[in-house]
């Protein structure tokens, strides 16, 4: 009896996802980062040459990270790396997939390759998360084979309110929709520009189809606990970490703190003596032209 | 019957999901308090250096290792069983020694290699299962007490059990086939297993 087996189905690449679920997947940009990143007990790291604050203060063109960069990364840890292709940039996928990249992250702090089409995903063997704002724009990615989803809030700020907004967002249209009668799926399905069965799929379910973290500006343990209390499933910090003051310890407290959100006792334990937080900008100082989160929807 | 899964990461609310679609409260576990009424505990998947460190950190391992000495059944999925294994072929995570086993973690390779086959698990009836392996270990030494389960064409073990402790390989958490929780129940003192025992409507996705 050898029986047949399956690699690359959704269920493996979504599976995946399901074990991330309740941790924090930092950035890190050096094979150091990375080790400094699964002692502080990260579930995965997303290996970049920039985090996206120093994307954003360098300007010019956001492109996937040098394959040696990541390789030296992948080397490093035992956990799983993730890295960044830009949207629409199916050949960076492929590369990403050929090193071996465990997900790949089609992501709109990098410059976007396409600002009319995603990559197709269903045709790879290894998952992708994408970024959304709100349920509509999680579905065309599902639909499009993303395995997994993370809000996008607004990544190198510092900032949490766009993460809390996206979140709200996803929850207020599920919440809606799980009480929509049959007869406005199909106008709400048109609105949303995703596919009926998706729709129905998701209203059937009560939730999104797959997993769904949060990303876009947590740079403390009490933001992480306030993206789990407000339904994510686990956090994404990017420059919160390796840009505070302290990065050791503050990476510790916030993978604490999603385990523990809803105990403020431990939250405000692991809140102390933190050293700085990351510098952060206001989302409202930004101008449109910096908004990362509003790229090819 | 109350069975108690660890909650400090991971896909424990799937296990939860399937323990309460056969009939069983099912308890999530971050502090050792919440050990104490439970009849039973599931350490599901997840990143087992992200487990030991937080097992360690909120004084875990002492109570689970006495439930165990009570005779309390205790099953590891994926992670779960990195965690409950005497020796592995690293040295973080740093395992909880308590089944006679040794486990290769990431024993397939990355997530490309991640995959999905059918298995028949003695103990379970006729009906081959269907596992799913996900960055999974697999199982490389088993000691004498220990029962091989089931085992990949190869002959690497990937499902064991000692005396009222299980670990898999693969995730049955994520499949309608409730076989193995109900399995597992048994072994926790709940109702004796029925392989004949209808699949629970769906798994949780998330």
């Amino acid at each position: 009896m050898v029986a047949d087996v399956l690699t690359g189905t959704f269920t493996v690449k979504s599976g995946h996802a399901q074990m991330l679920k309740g941790g924090v997947i930092m950035d890190v940009v050096t094979a150091d980062q990375a080790r400094i990143a699964q002692e502080a007990g990260a579930v995965a790291v997303m290996a970049l040459e920039r985090v996206p604050a120093d994307i954003r203060a360098d300007g010019g063109v956001a492109r996937m990270s040098d394959p040696s960069m990541i390789a030296a990364i992948i080397n490093a840890v035992s956990i799983p790396v993730m890295a960044k292709c830009r949207i629409g940039h199916f050949v960076e996928a492929q590369i990403l997939e050929a090193m071996g990249v465990d997900y790949v992250d089609e992501s709109e702090v990098l410059t976007p390759a396409d600002e009319q089409h995603h990559v197709w995903k269903h045709d790879f063997t290894v998952p992708f998360v994408c970024g959304c704002r709100d349920l509509g724009e999680a579905l065309r990615r599902v639909s499009e084979g993303a395995a997994m989803i993370r809000t996008k809030g607004e990544a190198g700020t510092g900032d949490v309110v766009e993460a809390v907004r996206h979140m709200r967002a996803v929850q207020d249209a599920i919440r809606k929709l799980r009480n929509l009668p049959d007869d406005e799926l199909v106008v709400e399905a048109r609105d949303m520009r995703v596919s009926l069965d998706l729709l129905m799929q998701t209203r059937e379910e009560g939730r999104m189809p797959v997993v769904n973290f949060a990303a876009g500006g947590v740079a403390t343990p009490a933001d992480a606990a306030l993206m789990m209390q407000l339904g994510a499933d686990g956090v994404f910090v990017g420059s919160g970490i390796f840009k505070s003051g302290d990065p050791v310890r503050r990476g510790h407290a916030i993978v604490q703190a999603v385990t523990h959100y809803n105990d403020p006792h431990i939250l405000a334990d692991v809140s102390k003596d933190l050293g700085e937080p990351m510098v952060g900008r206001s989302v409202r100082e930004l101008s449109d032209q910096e908004l990362l989160a509003t790229r090819s929807v | 019957m109350n069975i108690g899964v660890l909650a400090v990461q991971g896909d424990f609310a799937e296990h939860c999901h399937v323990l309460r679609s056969v009939g069983v409260a099912a308890m999530e576990v971050r502090l050792p308090k919440h050990l104490e009424t439970l009849d039973g505990l599931i350490i599901p998947g997840g990143e087992s250096t992200a487990l030991s460190r937080l097992m360690s950190l909120y004084d875990l391992r002492d109570p689970v290792a006495d439930m165990v000495a009570r005779g309390k059944a205790v099953w590891g999925t994926c992670a779960g069983m990195i965690m409950l294994a005497n020796e592995i072929t690293e040295e973080d995570p740093v395992p909880m020694g308590l089944m006679d086993v040794g486990v290769q973690r990431n024993a397939f390779g990355r997530q490309v290699d991640s995959f999905e086959q059918d298995l028949l698990i003695r103990g379970l009836g006729d009906r081959e299962y269907h596992a799913i392996f996900i960055r999974a270990p697999v199982i490389i030494r088993v000691g004498e007490e220990v029962e091989v389960l089931a085992a990949l064409a190869d002959g690497r073990p990937v499902a064991v059990q000692q005396g009222n402790m299980m670990a898999t390989s693969f995730h049955p958490e994520l499949t309608a086939d409730a076989r193995i929780h109900r399995y597992f129940v048994s072994l926790a003192g709940g109702p004796p297993f029925d392989p004949e025992a209808p699949l629970i409507d769906a798994p949780r996705v998330r």
